[in-house]
């Protein structure tokens, strides 16, 4: 069973009355490949995610703030108190600290939560639980206890939310031996990589973006059937080219396909590489392509120092030197506090154009 | 239609109760409290707990607080209860002693934090524990691993860091976990411990009322006093009043944050009050004393059983070492030590069994001969023991061999062999 998925928008297809079960989609899409393909946004595959695993495992329950009657603080956990009933869906008290590590607790007890942040800059409350009771407990113990969580919500920028809520952890969580860090792009992404991650049994920190949740995707037979989930640790490579490697996640994979298409305009065939897995870091998929491509753009919305980006880079760096014909560049969110006002913000978040002109350095330095 | 554990107190139930509260801070007991008769002054401290009246007859109810002690003449232990509790105890300062032996001889490394002192509490609470109960405790675990079951020499070859040990040398004195006996921890950050107890307790009470198993666990917290200022315990209890959980938070004050007195960092030293002010019953008992800390133990735990909630129990106790043994121990009064040191858990409960004819000191100097061979055939064991191989290094970082997670048919991912060969596909 191949959990890797060909880019099936693109094929079109039928589809059968099977799988119209509980999947909404949406038929007015920001974009959509083929007529007759269905399309899905990521908030409804988030949801149908979380209500499949809940049905499938009575031991998988939802906490966070406002999941319950509020219906999600972002809509992602609609329905599943009416659904699941308060014994599976709790709203907690605003208490970051308190409630993961109940979570965390339950866990240890064997339960499988799925706790849910309402954005990721709360987690930081709530950090010392993530890191120190979940992410090291299964080594601690050798092995004895096990810590099946998923902590999840919108990391980095929204629009116009200013510094505290704009974060991006993807490279805080990333770092830590113990986690594993997904970051979905697609509904696809999302509703593959929230099963595995539900069904995973090692914490898992899951990083979506609010400002994709409203986006439609086409999303294929496959990945309508419950049981469908998405290989952890390895990445997508979204689309195929071979005079410059684009490495990237989550709301800046939109941004770098829209690159390419205006670099193809230009000669340039880009590769993008969709990570979906920053921790572990598909760095067998990156060094390949950067060997067929030799040249790496790498590009992540949070803060340059010490990012995933710098980390890719120095993994290139270290296994694929040689076929380098010219510096990576890296393309990071602006090393500030987010700005609030809006024309401040574009400019300190990467933007098309950043990731075009970077990838025109890259291939015209070697001239 | 809102099952037992939907967040929405009866907030009548505990408008009731917190009017039952403010009469028991106002009045001071008489003076008849059996067992409580002490005027502890210690020569800093301006506590008054002489007025703790938070033991008050009879009693028994959701929001009440234990009952007295009844003034009977039947003893509180049989003579075979009373012997585990003293081989309990006495394995507990026979193994913290042997500790600070081997860390000055350079076997054991690191931070290692001693329990001397106050055995009574540990064995007080753990001792009514089954094997499927939880115990959480903070870096001071050695003790609570040892009540709870894990193996002095499973405990010794930890601490010495080599394989054998519970956590094959991989956690080290501050953090004693096994899944076996459900000692979940061990943790350096103080208050850490708390939510991840009542966590515990969580999925005791969801294995209830979701799973539909019959669970009766119960989960105690263990923590200090510079604990009770931290947020994450306010939260805790919060939550697990809220919930109504099967949890025991127990604090074993001691008086002392490593060299801060409870005292000057407190605002209101006498954390059994804030037990009542989040709507579950806070008590204070005798610390150095196993028999009243066993009494208090039974009524909180079967409250938690009978799925009556939380309860906060604060036991007054100190500790006869420092904080850990790099802390020199210099601001704590000398004068204090040796009041308390009077009041030695091993020598009261020594005292009570031979005075009521329980054991003779004959079956007593047994049980200590029996556990100093214990407590050294594991130092014989841990030192036999080799180190860790290099492998171990990189082992157990995840529960799942490879990270790549599990696949749809159920299985890792990497036990399928045509994954792991090539990149992804586009």
């Amino acid at each position: 069973m191949w959990g890797i998925l060909r880019r099936s928008a693109v094929d079109g297809g039928g589809f059968s009355a099977s799988s119209l079960r509980r999947t909404r989609f949406s038929l007015v899409s920001a974009r959509s490949y083929a007529a007759g393909s269905k399309e899905m946004t990521v908030r409804d595959a988030l949801n149908s995610a979380i209500d499949e695993e809940m049905s499938a495992d009575p031991k998988v329950f939802v906490m966070g703030e406002e999941v319950g009657q509020y219906q999600g603080a972002y809509k992602i956990t609609k329905g599943l108190l009416e659904k699941y009933g308060p014994e599976r869906v709790y709203d907690t008290p605003i208490t970051e600290a308190g409630f993961t590590g109940i979570g965390v607790g339950a866990a240890y007890a064997g339960l499988k939560p799925v706790v849910e942040f309402m954005t990721f800059n709360f987690s930081m409350q709530a950090i010392d639980h993530i890191i120190n009771s979940a992410a090291k407990s299964n080594y601690m113990s050798a092995g004895q206890i096990n810590v099946p969580i998923v902590f999840r919500g919108p990391n980095g920028a929204a629009a116009g939310v200013g510094a505290q809520h704009s974060q991006c952890y993807a490279a805080w969580y990333a770092s830590v031996p113990g986690l594993k860090v997904l970051a979905p792009y697609s509904a696809e992404d999302a509703r593959g990589l929230l099963k595995a991650a539900i069904r995973d049994p090692d914490p898992v920190v899951f990083l979506e973006n609010e400002l994709l949740y409203g986006e439609s995707f086409p999303i294929s037979e496959e990945a309508l059937d419950s049981s469908f989930c998405l290989p952890i640790g390895k990445a997508k490579i979204e689309r195929e080219g071979k005079d410059v490697t684009i490495t990237t996640f989550s709301k800046m994979v939109g941004f770098a396909l829209k690159a390419a298409e205006k670099l193809a305009e230009e000669g340039i065939s880009a590769e993008v590489i969709n990570l979906r897995s920053i921790r572990p870091l598909d760095r067998a998929t990156i060094n390949a392509s950067v060997r067929k491509t030799s040249r790496l753009v790498t590009v992540e919305e949070g803060f340059p120092q010490h990012g995933v980006c710098a980390e890719i880079c120095a993994s290139v760096v270290e296994e694929s030197f040689s076929y380098l014909d010219a510096p990576v560049e890296r393309i990071a969110g602006a090393d500030v506090p987010m700005p609030y006002a809006a024309n401040l913000e574009r400019l300190a978040l990467p933007q098309v154009e950043d990731i075009v002109r970077a990838a025109k350095r890259a291939c015209y330095r070697s001239k | 239609m809102a099952t037992s554990f939907s967040a929405t107190l009866p907030l009548h139930g505990s408008q009731e109760n917190r009017l039952l509260l403010p009469p028991i801070r106002l009045a001071p007991p008489p003076s008849s409290f059996l067992g409580f008769t002490r005027s502890l002054t210690i020569p800093s401290s301006r506590r008054l707990y002489h007025a703790h009246a938070a033991r008050r007859s009879p009693v028994v109810g959701v929001q009440e607080v234990v009952k007295e002690k009844k003034v009977t003449n039947s003893l509180l232990i049989t003579k075979e209860e009373g012997l585990v509790l003293y081989e309990d105890m006495i394995l507990g300062r026979s193994f913290e002693d042997m500790c600070a032996q081997m860390y000055y001889r350079g076997k054991m490394f690191g931070f290692v934090h001693l329990y001397n002192g106050q055995e009574a509490v540990s064995t007080g609470f753990i001792k009514l524990l089954t094997q499927s109960d939880s115990v959480v405790s903070t870096y001071r675990d050695h003790v609570h691993a040892l009540s709870k079951g894990v193996s002095a020499r499973a405990v010794m070859s930890e601490l010495f860091g080599k394989v054998t040990g519970c956590c094959r040398g991989q956690g080290g004195s501050m953090h004693m976990f096994s899944k076996e006996h459900n000692m979940l921890g061990g943790f350096a950050f103080i208050g850490e411990g708390i939510p991840v107890a009542t966590g515990a307790a969580f999925t005791s009470k969801y294995k209830r009322e979701v799973l539909k198993q019959d669970c009766e666990d119960v989960t105690v917290a263990f923590f200090g006093d510079g604990t009770c200022n931290n947020g994450q315990f306010y939260e805790c209890l919060n939550m697990a009043a809220l919930y109504k959980l099967p949890i025991i938070f127990v604090v074993e004050n001691n008086l002392w944050a490593i060299g801060m007195s409870h005292l000057r960092s407190t605002s209101d030293p006498e954390i059994w009050k804030k037990g009542p002010a989040f709507g579950m019953p806070g008590v204070h008992v005798d610390g150095m004393d196993v028999l009243k800390v066993r009494e208090v133990a039974k009524e909180a735990v079967t409250r938690a059983r009978r799925g009556e909630g939380p309860t906060l129990v604060e036991c007054e106790t100190y500790r006869f070492r420092g904080h850990s043994l790099a802390d020199p121990d210099e601001l704590r009064d000398a004068a204090e030590k040796a009041k308390y040191a009077a009041r030695d858990p091993i020598t009261a409960l020594k005292k009570y069994l031979v005075e009521n004819k329980l054991a003779s000191e004959g079956e007593l100097k047994t049980i200590e001969k029996k556990i100093d061979e214990l407590v050294e055939e594991a130092v014989e064991f841990a030192d036999a023991s080799p180190q860790p191989g290099r492998s171990q290094l990189l082992e157990n970082v995840f529960a799942d061999p490879k990270g790549f997670g599990i696949g749809p048919d159920g299985r890792y991912r990497c036990e399928d062999p045509k994954f792991t060969q090539g990149t992804a596909q586009v």
